[in-house]
């Protein structure tokens, strides 16, 4: 029997899953394979390989909405919607070059099962706030739907939500329907520089407090700023602060106004237009630019906005590390640099003594084996969590321990 | 409406229950946390959704998330029932009582515990309403964004069990958008938080399934919630057509444009007229349909969209324009659709509100079924939807006292729902199953689809203890959705009947 199964109908999948229980198979399920990296390794699996269950099946641009195979890639689903000037608005990054080095842009499946976002999420959410409906088949072997086509919907549990983030432990999607919107025809990114990281969060905060509807509020520290392939960016050795505005064209004009007018007191303002702004965005979303591509371990960190720059003077008193910061100083991109075996105690310990999440990004089989890869959680809420993996994949079929130890 | 089986052991020993309860909530409280005498029940005999009434068996009134623990870790421990309730205004019959569980009330947690300007969230007890969270931070001129019609008297844990929308969630998102984090208690008593001042916490997203659970999963304590600078400007406009059909095609064209508005609401002919009538909010009584477009942010944008949106309705054969040039004129516009409920109910003795979202490409198929089932049927309807996410609210006019006729607008009202199904939209956008539509699941949903939403409720509360009845048209025990039958590939599951 071959060890990549390639199931070429829902159906197929179906069969393969129910085949799976009763004779007790596991699988890594696999789009392209762009972020195997993330999550726990996982050992003696076939892989459901679910390239073959590809395509867009309905796209209405008026009604703003996409349904597609969860297997169709991601470079079909963008340039379909650019036709229409459309876009996902929760802005997801390719991330394959920080895994494999590969130019993939992963699948829709792997982009909602992993919840991916990015510098949007501010303003117009996660993968999770996009998705609308799905099917799938469960790791107990059913074939079920969920949600539907349209946004207002109420009836019944939400599983959308449950599905989104759930890395594929839960049930392989087949079909899945997201909500697409227009793109924004100009944008504009404001930066100002040589501020210390407090006080630029404060200036991202002060500016996200206002009624602007920022869609990017970022940071970059001195010494990560001019790794940017865009001289704006990186000529001057300095710190950069930097926000996006979209949207339509005076509106746009209207709002740089204001922030050039707050900021003023800052330093000089500078201005990226569209092109500029979409490859600076694209940088800042794919996160391998602005930190050490040899690094043992990437982190993911998630915390209060106003936290971000003390937990990483915190962070940086005991670890080597390069760090910049997005959401509004709310995520902390960190790539650490030198060679402790320590890290991770550090990270989670100074997590344990504040609220937010950390996960390690990316790391070598051995360390994503052996600590955590997401934020360990409370006995009651692992419990709960132990009852869903349970209750929907009886057998562990489906991606075992790819979250947690022994789930 | 059929409900669970009452429980009789658990009626027989109700004055013990009272007696332990009594041991859980503070003496000095008894008078006023634990009601048991039929007057004070009957204050909580429905919700929102008044043609369903049932006294509950008791109600408790508990003040800390302590509290709430210990009971439902009693009532857990007793195979007792557990109803959690808010403010009570749910359309869908979510907080209806039983006859043999416990009304758990939040209206003592009421306070609001914490304002982060830096990180822009408010932290509420379950128990505070929808509106005055705005009003706590209106002075710095930050809002609360979801805006269910009922926000002056809904709580902010009923939005959440709701997943409640508004007239801006077209632009700003519901509920499950807007909230970061939650404390809440599960049937077995465990105290656990999702999420908190941060974005999307790692693991399975709870939070999001809590959101829109209607009570089914566990009890809410506190909410962490997002909230937003109020735009600098807002202006509506009215737009009228002679064609209900010319009106929908004109709001695809201006979300087609790229142009997503804080509020996007329509009213037919019938609706304007009772509005009007009632608020004398300047509509026109010569149109079939009515649009109000509201759209917010900085002047210059509004200036620039609203001669797009203006342009858009003309070549829609829009013959009434109307713009609102200050803020009262804009709330006048706003008045009569919000008080369209009220004012429909001046011209019948009773009315019925559906909920159904349809595609919005959908809506004159919808339109002209729903005129040939009101011709059926012999009821008026009359129609307010919000127009710019397909949410419709037909609302079926009817006499309770004329036998008979409550039944015709409840098979109406199920006709359209089934409608909105066929058409590729859902039974309820915003007002939640609960019991009202609870055996309609079965046109959206597949016995299989049903049973993975209830492994969900199988891991929060496998005893099927917190708000039986609702939601779930049949009845699955845990221990059966959790065994996978697998014999040659097919699995097998008992047919368990309705209740």
């Amino acid at each position: 029997m071959s060890s990549v199964f390639s199931p070429d109908t829902p159906k197929d999948l179906l069969d393969c899953i129910k085949m799976a229980c009763g004779q007790g198979e596991k699988f890594e399920i696999r789009g392209q394979g762009s972020k195997r990296g993330w999550g726990r390794p996982i050992h003696n699996c076939r892989i459901l390989d679910l390239g073959k269950l590809s395509g867009i099946s309905l796209y209405e641009p008026k009604e703003l909405v996409l349904s597609a195979a969860a297997g169709t890639t991601m470079k079909s689903i963008v340039e379909t919607l650019r036709d229409n000037d459309q876009y996902l608005a929760f802005e997801p990054p390719k991330l394959s070059s920080l895994y494999d080095g590969s130019d993939k842009c992963g699948t829709l499946g792997g982009v909602i099962a992993t919840n991916l976002s990015g510098p949007r999420r501010l303003s117009a959410g996660a993968a999770r706030d996009h998705l609308l409906g799905f099917e799938a088949v469960s790791g107990a072997g059913e074939y079920f739907k969920s949600g539907g086509r349209v946004v207002k919907n109420v009836t019944g549990f939400d599983l959308s939500k449950l599905l989104a983030g759930s890395f594929g432990t839960l049930a392989a999607m087949t079909s899945i329907t997201v909500k697409v919107l227009p793109r924004p025809n100009k944008s504009r990114t404001l930066l100002v520089r040589g501020l210390e990281n407090k006080a630029a969060i404060k200036v991202l905060s002060e500016s996200l407090s206002l009624s602007l509807e920022v869609s990017g509020a970022a940071h970059l520290p001195i010494g990560i700023s001019n790794k940017s392939s865009i001289p704006y960016i990186s000529s001057d050795n300095s710190s950069v602060t930097v926000i996006r505005l979209e949207g339509h064209a005076p509106s746009v004009e209207a709002r740089c106004k204001i922030v050039k007018k707050i900021w003023r007191e800052y330093g000089d303002i500078e201005e990226l237009h569209t092109h500029n702004t979409e490859k600076f965005w694209n940088e800042i979303s794919g996160i391998v630019t602005f930190l050490d591509q040899e690094a043992n371990q990437i982190w993911r960190i998630s915390v209060p906005p106003s936290q971000g720059a003390e937990l990483l003077v915190k962070l940086k008193e005991k670890l080597k590390c390069d760090a910049f910061f997005d959401w509004g100083g709310g995520l902390i991109w960190l790539s650490e640099s030198n060679e402790t075996k320590y890290s991770e105690k550090i990270i989670r310990e100074a997590m344990s003594e504040q609220s937010g999440h950390a996960t390690l990004f990316r790391a070598s089989d051995k360390d994503r084996e052996s600590f955590d890869v997401f934020n360990p959680q409370p006995n009651a809420l692992m419990n709960i969590t132990r009852k869903i993996k349970k209750n929907f994949d009886p057998h562990g079929v489906l991606n075992p321990e790819r979250m947690y130890e022994g789930v | 409406m059929k409900m669970p089986d009452l429980n009789l052991e658990t009626l027989e020993k109700r004055p013990e229950i009272i007696k332990a309860l009594r041991k859980i909530i503070p003496e000095e409280n008894f008078g006023d946390n634990i009601i048991e005498d039929e007057d004070g029940l009957k204050v909580y005999e429905c919700d929102g959704l008044s043609a369903y009434c049932q006294l509950p068996m008791l109600v408790v009134l508990p003040e800390t998330t302590e509290q709430v623990s210990q009971t439902l870790k009693y009532c857990s421990d007793n195979d007792i029932k557990v109803v959690a309730r808010g403010s009570g205004t749910s359309l869908s019959g979510g907080a209806l009582p039983l006859a043999d569980a416990v009304l758990l009330g939040l209206g003592k947690f009421n306070k609001i515990i914490d304002i982060d300007y830096n990180n822009r969230t408010v932290v509420a007890q379950p128990g505070v309403t929808n509106l005055s969270i705005t009003e706590a931070v209106m002075h710095n001129n930050f809002y609360y964004a979801p805006d269910p019609s009922s926000q002056i008297a809904c709580s902010i844990g009923g939005n959440v069990a709701e997943n409640s929308g508004g007239v801006h969630c077209l632009k700003y998102g519901l509920t499950t958008n807007n909230i970061l984090g939650i404390e809440m208690v599960l049937m077995n008593g465990d105290i656990i938080t999702l999420g908190g001042k941060y974005l999307d916490a790692g693991g399975y997203d709870f939070l999001g399934i809590l959101a829109g659970s209607e009570g089914l999963l566990g009890v809410i304590t506190e909410v962490t919630v997002r909230i937003l600078r109020k735009p600098d400007l807002a202006r509506a406009m009215l737009i009228g057509f002679d064609d209900i059909v010319a009106a929908g095609d004109c709001v695809a064209s201006i979300i087609g444009a790229g142009i997503i508005p804080g509020g996007m609401e329509m009213m037919d002919k019938l609706a304007i007229k009772a509005a009007e009538d009632f608020i004398q909010a300047g509509y026109p009584l010569d149109v079939e349909a009515l649009l109000i477009v509201e759209l917010d942010g900085p002047k210059s944008e509004i200036d620039y969209l609203i001669n797009i949106v203006e342009d858009i309705s003309k070549d829609h054969g829009a013959g009434y324009i109307r713009i609102s040039n200050n803020d009262s004129e804009r709330e006048i516009f706003w008045a009569g659709r919000k008080a369209a409920f009220p004012a429909v109910g001046r011209i019948t003795p009773d009315y019925y509100c559906m909920d159904g979202t349809i595609p919005r490409s959908k809506l004159p198929e919808v339109l002209k079924s729903m005129n040939e089932m009101s011709e059926k049927y012999d009821l008026r309807v009359a129609n307010v939807f919000h127009a710019g996410d397909g949410n419709l609210h037909p609302l079926i006019m009817y006499d309770a006292n004329k036998e008979g006729e409550l039944k015709r607008a409840e098979d109406f009202g199920s006709e359209i729902l089934k409608l909105c199904v066929e058409v590729g939209g859902v039974l309820t956008g915003e007002h939640g199953v609960g019991v009202e539509k609870r055996d309609l699941m079965s046109t959206m949903f597949t016995e299989e689809d049903l049973k993975q939403q209830q492994r969900v409720k199988c891991a929060f509360d496998p005893e099927g203890l917190l708000n039986p009845g609702k939601v779930f048209p049949t009845l699955h025990r845990c221990s059966e959705l959790g065994r996978v039958h697998v014999h040659q590939g097919k699995t097998r599951f008992p047919d368990i009947p309705h209740f």
